[in-house]
């Protein structure tokens, strides 16, 4: 079960032909996918891109009504693979994942389909996560469109566009026999706009009848002499062939400006911040019309060389607009403009930076350094004209999205930079991640610092403070493996073992057999801290292999324990309550000291409390409703007993463990205070006792509906305490200088 | 996808020029910065909604990505007056200086807003809620790490066109609901959009979902926001100021220290002895209080001339907080009285009849048991090894107590009723020695060095809390004990020491404070 419901959203894949459609751009894929008579649809979740999982998981229904097979991978690599179905069937086929982490994972597959190539339409979907909110290493997927010869589109920011180009990207793939990228910038999937619906299609050549009547081709499949030919039929036959399909269909924009000895070629994607830039500079409107001529190629690989010369004919200069590095576009551009003899200057890199986003600002700065160089004319005085506004309404401050952007003056800005306290992503409240790192922290308090290799996943956030736990990640599922160097400890002699990390995620992505069977087969001695919280919790809670929950659509309840104990490790702790630190620390303690040979797994189990909650909490709310008798916990801290020395921090971070003013002039310092976001994990009080720091937390516990001995006898407790207690306030206030609180 | 037109030759030898539009729409940019799980994705729909339902273009865009596990996350929303016909190209991202509304649900985060130059003089409208949400690194720091509201306030303030502040986060909470509803009411409150406040609230109702107390909270909102003058900026909101001394003590026990504080003191201490008297009594008996005064006044006469006030409210502070050490004796009274059980039913909104409970955490070490005991029983057992390992296996594990049972509660009031032998406690002795040892080092830099003594006063902050916390800020004290008689002598030594002061509490390793020592060429 996903954290986000789309069941809303889901029924927008329902509306007829000719309906406006609002949403994200990431719904509009999904859409466009129905539309365009997709037969299986599969992939891996992660940002940006894990709504469109999530979306096409809770549309099981409508899928099976189309006939559209959809299964959420194992990983990329295997969603990758599954597209061979459209090597031999004219069945469209569309993965999708997060790149280019998930490229990377399936490279292997997807170098081969496109070696071989496809009869049937294969798209694949990348969530380019590039630029700011991005949370992996910045790189680009265009190299791996050129490397194995993908053709990769980049469309306009804009649904009508994005929607365009998935129907145009399954015809240009049936065209050229080639799998299709189309590339999705962060931004882009979270955007928000509207388009006009097609009627939803049933595939027209079914899964079925490819299963009823297999047929194979050897010349299709990656061997020799196959091999060779291949990539002989891909620059004779696809290429030229994408290059008339491109043409033809006239995928790239030209749009015209009247400084005709000038122009900009952009990625698709950018286009809108381009046209914005433009626009800062009083080059364009606010409708995209443009003074300076642009070449928009909403697909960015391959340059069509045709269309490169006509664009440049008779320019000075042209501006190369593609973010990331090298800049292959900007060097394939030099080579057909010199390999044809043009005089067209290429500029790109030289203005604009490097690597980054391409934000506003800085391709505004780039444009301006363009326009310095090959028309001054751009920064002569305006003459200053009346500007008719669309209504009659008196124009007010309102307008101000016309002025040219003002920057605020960076005094501001540097007087800011050391009172702002920075804010990374961490654990959420409750999670049950925390007290495995508490645990660790306070084993290390003991034992001493060890080298921790981390993975992907939630769990990474203890590189952050306070945990400040993990050395490396160097990819999903190879936490186990990158410590594997170190299991060369038992060779040396070294007096401490590694540990890795490794979510239930990553796991099952390959942790499995990258992690673990490798740790067995090597005779590692390594220790192994896998973290069981029933989801692919940091992608968004999706369901796999062992989570612990029912679902009708998958087979779950795969026990970690069995998977590792099957690849023939011995010493195995499963904790079934990541919240007992003390249990956590017992367990680590013995992993990191047990004279056993072999890897040691720790599987740390609980819950994603987001999950949790979301279940729980209406759940709870009916009971209740319903007269059940049900417990509400909640902690809290006594604030004249804390100290204030924050030591409960220092090993939890939990969001809701927070501070507050101490009430008391006598203590300066904020005392720690339990917010109404808690959820009653339990983990300070737990962490206080174990780490023995302060007896200043407590639980409170209210029952919704006691039955009547519960009630009896709680009306006796209250009567007798609250004598014993109306006793002891009055002999207090033998004692009180100031008017004391009340008792009620 | 069509090619357009290529720029057509006219009969004059000339080119046609690309005429841009005249037309210069009303358009509007609105930058969002909340954190994960603030709601800010709904905020955005519902702006959006507002301007699609009058018609108007609407684009929003978001970077979420890690961020949404309690980081900040930026939304941006560019809206369009009717332009029919026309289809306007919207940026996807906010551009420094070109921002009209920037709405921040947290206070630090308007503070980055204008860092990264979202807020322009003269053109936006800042929205923030003043509530703060502590980062992970605000929290960890032993002493006082909260963020400097006030001067990031400050800065916001003078950035701002207008600005629109106050806690949305509790006005959301005092209605039953969140802050994105807060933050739109005080939105349309605002004025900053053309729209009207019947809009919005058409906006929460299309929406369906708590609509009752997301209209309540957006009502409220929209009355904070027409508000002619921002509530001032709270000074430092962690401090808690000394309660008046009052006239009358609530006891007549209590009444002749009042008198005495008001005889033999300067005024301008009298509510940090009353603050003092309060705290010594109700920790340990009446007499206690006149040893507090005393010891106080014997500070204040070692002063040439009249005390320095900042050193004899310190000493005034100090002495009474060093006295009232943290024990078990004073968490098992301070758990166990009538007023915090009102309080827990309070929190957990009980209403008369409910069934509440509670459980404690304890985990006491075999210290703070010997440390309850007489010192010459204390002695005993420390020569007795048997004695002490079956002690310390019992203390194995931490204890939970159920407060709101008759069990729980006698166990922790006989704990608290040891009070009475409190004084004959090896505790105490301890705590007395150390407490007279501190004083004595006062009053013997005091007639020299008024500045370093006032530091040395100041630098009891240190010690406080239970076991390991103890042991760590009595070790850190012992150091700058140290730190101050090496000082002694230099005429900046006052301002050294604290200097090595804020230095220790600023971490938990004592990083900071090794560091600090080893610059000032003092024993680390």
């Amino acid at each position: 079960m996903a954290e986000r419901s789309f069941a809303r959203e889901v029924q927008q894949l329902l509306v007829p032909a000719g309906t406006e459609f609002r949403g994200e751009g990431i719904l509009a894929v999904t859409k466009a996918l129905l539309e365009s008579g997709v037969s299986y649809v599969t992939g891996y979740q992660g940002s940006p891109i894990s709504h469109l999982m999530d979306v096409l998981a809770e549309a099981q229904p409508i899928l099976s009504e189309l006939g559209v097979y959809f299964e959420p991978a194992a990983s990329e690599a295997a969603a990758a693979a599954a597209l061979s179905a459209s090597v031999n069937y004219p069945v469209r086929g569309a993965v999708t994942w997060k790149s280019t982490v998930g490229t990377n994972v399936a490279s292997d597959a997807l170098a081969n389909l496109a070696s071989g190539g496809v009869t049937g339409g294969a798209l694949i979907i990348v969530g380019e996560d590039y630029g700011e909110g991005s949370s992996i290493m910045q790189e680009r997927t265009h190299a791996f469109a050129m490397k194995s010869q993908m053709w990769l589109l980049d469309p306009k920011p804009n649904l009508p566009a994005i929607v365009q180009a998935v129907h145009d990207g399954f015809a240009l793939s049936e065209a050229t026999n080639t799998p299709v990228m189309l590339e999705l910038r962060i931004r882009s999937c979270h955007l928000h706009g509207s388009f006009v619906t097609r009627d939803n299609k049933r595939p027209g050549f079914t899964l079925k009848d490819a299963l009823e009547n297999p047929t194979r081709d050897v010349n299709r499949i990656v061997l020799p002499p196959a091999s060779f030919l291949h990539e002989k039929e891909k620059l004779e036959q696809r290429w030229p062939a994408a290059v008339k399909f491109i043409q033809e269909r006239q995928l790239n924009e030209f749009v015209e400006g009247d400084l005709d000895h000038i122009g900009i070629i952009s990625l698709g994607g950018l286009t809108n911040n381009v046209l914005r830039a433009l626009k800062h500079l009083d080059q364009a409107d606010l409708f995209g019309n443009t003074r300076v001529p642009i070449y928009i190629l909403n697909v960015a690989y391959p340059l069509v060389e045709e269309e490169v010369i006509r664009f440049c004919e008779g320019k000075r200069a042209v501006l190369m607009i593609e973010e990331g590095q090298p800049d292959y576009l900007e060097q394939n551009l030099n080579t057909i403009l010199r390999r044809h003899g043009s005089n067209t200057a290429v500029h790109g890199k030289d203005l604009l930076p490097q690597g980054g986003d391409y934000t506003v600002t800085a391709l505004q700065t780039g444009i301006r350094g363009f326009l310095e160089q090959h028309h001054r004319a751009a920064f002569a005085k305006p003459v200053t004209m009346a500007m008719p506004t669309v209504s009659s309404r008196k124009a007010t401050v309102l307008d101000g999205a016309d002025q040219a952007p003002v920057a605020a003056p960076v005094s501001a800005a540097l007087a800011l930079t050391p009172l702002l306290p920075p804010r990374p992503p961490g654990l959420c409240v409750g999670c049950p991640e925390r007290p495995i790192f508490s645990s660790l922290k306070l084993v290390e308090r003991e034992m001493g610092m060890h080298h921790v290799s981390a993975d992907i996943g939630c769990h990474l956030f203890s590189i952050m403070p306070p945990f400040n736990l993990g050395a490396t990640t160097m990819g999903y599922g190879l936490g186990g493996s990158s410590a594997s160097a170190f299991a060369a400890g038992a060779q040396l002699g070294a007096s401490k073992r590694a540990i890795a990390f490794m979510g239930d995620g990553g796991f099952w992505h390959n942790g499995l057999t990258s992690g673990i069977a490798n740790a067995v087969f090597n005779k590692q001695g390594n220790v192994f801290v896998i973290v069981d919280n029933n989801y692919s919790a940091a992608t968004g809670g999706q369901d796999i292999p062992s989570s612990r929950t029912i679902n009708p659509n998958r087979s779950t309840m795969h026990a970690i324990e069995r998977a590792v104990r099957g690849v023939g490790v011995d010493w195995v702790r499963t904790l079934t309550n990541t919240y007992d630190v003390n249990g956590m620390r017992a367990a680590l303690k013995e992993a990191l000291s047990a004279g056993t040979p072999g890897p040691k797994v720790i599987i740390a189990q609980s819950e994603c409390m987001l999950n949790r909650q979301r279940r729980e909490k209406p759940a709870k709310a009916k009971a209740i409703k319903a007269g059940e008798r049900v417990l509400k916990e909640r902690f809290g801290v006594d604030a004249a007993v804390c100290s204030g020395d924050h030591a409960c921090m220092r090993v939890s971070g939990c969001p809701s463990l927070t501070l507050a003013p101490s009430g008391d002039a006598l203590k300066p310092d904020p005392v720690a205070s339990v917010d109404e976001h808690c959820v009653a994990c339990g983990h300070c009080g737990e962490v206080a006792d174990a780490a023995v720091l302060c007896p200043s937390f407590y639980k409170a516990t209210k029952v919704n509906n006691p039955g009547r001995v519960e009630r009896l006898r709680d009306r006796l407790r209250q009567a007798t305490v609250g004598w014993l207690q109306g006793r002891q306030w009055r002999s207090r206030a033998e004692r009180a200088l100031f008017p004391m609180e009340a008792l009620k | 996808m069509a090619f357009a037109r290529r720029a057509r030759p006219l009969p004059n030898g000339g080119f046609e020029v690309t005429r841009l539009s005249p037309l210069k729409p009303r358009t509007i940019h609105l930058a969002i910065l909340a954190l994960g799980g603030q709601g800010g994705g709904v905020l955005v729909d519902w702006i959006v909604d507002l301007a699609e339902h009058a018609g108007w273009t609407a684009q929003s865009t978001s970077v979420a990505g890690v961020a949404q596990r309690t980081g900040a996350t930026i939304y941006y929303i560019e809206i369009v007056e009717p332009t029919p016909g026309l289809r306007p190209v919207l940026a996807q991202m906010a551009v420094p200086g070109d921002v009209d509304i920037l709405i921040a649900a947290e206070l630090m985060e308007a503070g980055r807003a204008v860092q990264r130059g979202f807020v322009t003089p003269d053109r936006t409208t800042v929205i923030t809620s003043s509530h703060r949400t502590f980062s992970v690194e605000e929290k960890m720091v032993p002493g006082n790490g909260v963020a400097n509201s006030e001067a990031v306030l400050d800065i916001v303030r003078k950035q701002a066109r207008k600005l629109v502040i106050d806690d949305m986060q509790a006005l959301a909470v005092s209605q039953g609901s969140v802050i994105s509803a807060s933050l739109f009411g005080a939105l349309a409150g605002s004025s900053a959009l053309p729209f009207s406040v019947s809009d919005f609230e058409a906006v929460v109702e299309r929406s369906g979902v708590g609509v009752k107390p997301s209209i309540a909270a957006l009502r409220a909102a929209v009355g904070v926001a027409q508000r002619s003058e921002p509530p001032p900026p709270p000074a430092d909101a962690m401090l808690t100021a000394a309660r008046p001394l009052p006239e009358r003590a609530t006891s007549a026990k209590l009444q002749p220290l009042l008198d005495r504080a008001r005889r033999d003191f300067p005024q301008v201490i009298w509510n940090w002895l009353g603050e003092g008297i309060a705290r010594v009594v109700d920790y340990q008996d009446v007499a206690y209080g006149d040893e507090y005064l005393d010891r106080v006044a014997h500070v204040l006469a070692t002063c040439k001339g009249p005390a320095d006030k900042d050193l004899a409210t310190e000493a005034a502070r100090w002495i009474a907080v060093a006295m009232s050490y943290d024990d078990v004796i004073r968490v098992a009274d301070l758990k166990t009285r009538g007023e915090r059980t009102a309080r827990l039913r309070r929190e957990v909104g009980a209403k008369e009849g409910d069934v509440v409970g509670s459980e404690e955490y304890f985990h006491p070490r075999l210290e703070e048991i010997m440390g309850l005991l007489p010192s010459g029983i204390a002695n005993w057992i420390d020569g007795s090894s048997m004695i002490q390992k079956n002690f310390a296996h019992l203390l194995d594990n931490g204890r939970r107590i159920h407060t709101h049972t008759l069990r729980g509660h006698l166990q922790l009031r006989f704990v608290a009723n040891l009070r009475r032998w409190r004084r004959g406690s090896r505790r105490h002795a301890e705590e007395k020695a150390h407490l007279e040892m501190w004083l004595a080092e006062v009053h013997r830099v005091l007639t020299q060095d008024p500045a370093l003594a006032l530091e040395l006063l100041r630098c009891r902050r240190l010690i406080k809390g239970y076991s390991d916390t103890h042991a760590r800020g009595s070790g850190r004290f012992d150091r700058l004990l140290r730190a101050s008689r090496e000082l002694f002598g230099r005429p900046d030594a006052g301002q050294a020491l604290s200097h090595l002061r804020e230095a220790a509490l600023s971490d938990a390793e004592g990083l900071a404070l090794s560091t600090q020592l080893q610059k000032m060429g003092l024993t680390a």
